[in-house]
């Protein structure tokens, strides 16, 4: 305990004076006449993919033709297998495709926001080879200032903003896509109000 | 003691690598461009960051206090570490309690600074980098070069090289996707059977008691949500207010240090999973004595993007190694002298103080004005070579006198002009590497007088 009460007391003695916090005016942020569009482009950009779908059949049908025959898949919007979010990472390791809903979409740099709750297991969006997203098209903001006000980030114990496939050019500069993470990343986009 | 000149000059000697080296950084710093001009608000965000940061230390007990009360209602851990050693203690405290001797670590400059590897592998635990370059500079016995590209000195048939000796790649497959799946493969096995993850942080928020953690290879999260025990090591300057405060960083962040207009993966740890332990270790390690001396608390205000590094035209074509430091750069070069004067009194020359840094900046530190303020305190508090004192004390009196400045211009241009061998010799230092330029036959003041008459 006295190494904090060192520390909070230099901090006392030597902080400078009081200064505001700026008011964060989020209409000074870049408008997007097509947020839709700006969205695909980034995620193309950044090495993702994406299907744009009108309704839950359609959705049900896309998700059993990405799934196909495998067995290893996990989609947390389904019925869950027992215990998920206790499994652990031997596992979770040979899953190939996880499928889950996102929360909210950023057009300035395609992240999707999700949480404990859609992912179950806070392991799984990472260990999988593929993710699969899936967000609403009315789920989708213009930067990330709309976004933290859409969401609660601590609403459950962990969340996170997922931009692409997991990447590295820590060799050369090269840029390689499928690092520690998945390989490759889908985001399915309903137009119709899916929950 | 090696100082920033003597390591700089080993660096160079090779000038294809050199001008490589320079290339590579800059291409770096161009993408930052691209990204940068591509939101008009810009200057705006730059600014608003600014202005949290500079709000955040003027309350940052407050917001410290803040935050450990939340963090703990949340089920976290809080340590408090007042120097290096104190860190290390806690971490290896934690290991013991654990009874295990192996653990996997993204990547956390606050950890380099402390020299946690070396510390935690003579109590006999094995560290593993799980970041690629860092991974491949841990093989090679190296520290990083630079603080988000740690193996940017390296060129990849050195990586493929030093994978065949660790990882049995194929001896001169130089393909960075294959090389990069080989360390996939390998981390993979180290993430699962890893009981112990350390991570850095990024921000730590005081409304939530949570932090946000960075990546885009995802190894943060592989280890933090595979491991028992998570220990998040942060410098207290990490701390900002309100979630919110998120969104103005995260988009300054990735489009300043890569030109990404953000990372892969912004995580959000609030909470500990059912059944795992999280703990966040607050460290000093100097912080606070900065944050009393007015003209270098604003340093304090820095995310780690390596913007500065990237256009700084001295780090392009010096290294990171030539810092002898874990925090490189013109950042770097402002830091540890607070750390240690003595030891690090060469670093604030490291710069021509073009100002480039400080453009860069998106909390807008004013880098290059505190290379330059740092000069004077080192000069008077530190050794500094008795040429460099002399050196100094004969440009002043130059520079402060109009007929003695006046007249040192003619000589010049005359010596240079009729006794070019006293200016081209290996005892100039200005000659290294350099061709002496012609000497113009009068100077501008006196052009222009001429010209303004015409």
């Amino acid at each position: 305990m006295s190494g904090r009460a060192a520390i909070l007391n230099t901090i006392k003695n030597n902080k400078p004076a009081a200064t505001a916090l700026p008011f964060i005016d989020v209409s000074a942020a870049i408008q997007y006449i097509d947020l839709l569009q700006q969205y695909k482009t980034v995620l193309e950009s950044i090495g993702g993919s994406w299907q744009e779908l009108n309704n839950e059949i359609e959705l049900e049908a896309a998700i059993q033709s990405i799934t196909g025959t495998s067995t290893a898949v996990v989609n947390t919007m389904l019925s869950l297998p027992k215990d998920l979010a206790g499994v652990d990472a031997v596992a979770l390791e040979p899953t190939a495709i996880a499928i889950m809903k996102g929360l909210v979409a950023v057009a300035e740099n395609a992240a999707i926001w999700v949480t404990e709750e859609q992912m179950v297991n806070r392991l799984l969006p990472f260990i999988c080879q593929q993710l699969v997203l899936v967000i609403n098209e009315h789920d989708i903001v213009p930067t990330m200032h709309h976004a933290y006000k859409k969401i609660n980030v601590a609403a459950t114990g962990f969340g996170v903003f997922i931009a692409g496939p997991s990447k590295t050019a820590d060799i050369e500069q090269s840029l390689v896509i499928g690092a520690h993470g998945p390989i490759g990343l889908k985001v399915i986009i309903v137009k119709n109000k899916y929950v | 003691m090696k100082d920033h000149a003597s390591l700089a000059e080993q660096f160079i000697k090779d000038e294809a690598r050199t001008d490589w080296h320079d290339e590579t950084l800059w291409f770096v710093r161009q993408k930052r461009d691209k990204a940068a001009y591509g939101l008009p608000e810009w200057e705006q965000l730059r600014t608003w960051a600014s202005e949290i940061k500079d709000h955040t230390l003027s309350a940052l007990d407050n917001y410290l206090v803040e935050f450990e009360t939340n963090a703990i209602a949340n089920g976290i851990k809080v340590h408090w570490a007042v120097d290096a050693a104190a860190h290390n203690k806690i971490v290896y405290d934690i290991m013991k309690a654990q009874g295990v001797k192996k653990l996997v670590k993204s990547k956390s400059m606050l950890t380099e600074e402390c020299h946690l590897n070396e510390y935690l592998q003579q109590q006999g635990i094995e560290v593993v980098d799980t970041d690629l370059g860092e991974r491949i500079v841990q093989f090679r016995k190296e520290p990083p070069s630079h603080i988000v590209l740690p193996a940017i000195h390296l060129k990849k048939q050195e990586v493929s090289d030093t994978f065949h000796e660790h990882l049995q790649t194929e001896k001169g497959n130089n393909d960075p996707q294959y090389l990069t799946h080989a360390a996939r493969l390998h981390l993979r096995e180290k993430f699962i059977e890893s009981s112990v993850a350390i991570t850095g942080v990024n921000f730590a928020v005081a409304e939530t008691g949570g932090f946000v953690v960075c990546t885009n290879e995802g190894n943060a999260d592989m280890g933090a949500h595979a491991a028992k025990v998570h220990i998040a090591c942060m410098g207290f300057e990490k701390i900002i207010p309100k979630a919110a405060h998120l969104s103005v960083f995260l988009r300054l962040l990735a489009r300043s240090a890569t030109g990404q207009p953000i990372t892969t993966y912004s995580s959000h740890f609030n909470k500990p999973r059912h059944g795992q332990e999280l703990h966040v270790v607050i460290v000093d390690n100097g912080r606070s004595r900065q944050l009393g001396r007015e003209d270098f608390r604003n340093s304090l205000k820095c995310i780690r993007c390596a913007a500065c590094f990237n256009t700084c035209p001295v780090y392009r074509r010096s290294g990171g190694y030539s810092y002898h430091t874990a925090v490189a750069g013109p950042i770097g070069a402002i830091l540890n002298p607070n750390l240690d004067v003595q030891a690090y009194s060469d670093l604030p020359f490291a710069s021509t103080l073009c100002g480039s840094c400080t453009n860069v900046c998106p909390v807008k530190i004013d880098i290059h004005q505190q290379l330059w303020k740092w000069r004077q305190v080192v000069t008077e508090e530190a050794k500094v070579p008795i040429s460099k004192k002399m050196g100094m004390r004969f440009m002043a009196w130059i520079l402060d006198c109009n007929v003695n400045y006046k007249a040192a211009g003619k000589i010049g241009r005359w010596v240079m002009r009729n006794l070019p061998f006293l200016v081209k010799n290996k005892l100039n230092p200005w000659y290294k590497q350099r061709e002496m330029p012609d000497a113009p036959k009068e100077s501008f003041k006196e052009w222009y007088i001429k010209n303004k008459k015409a």
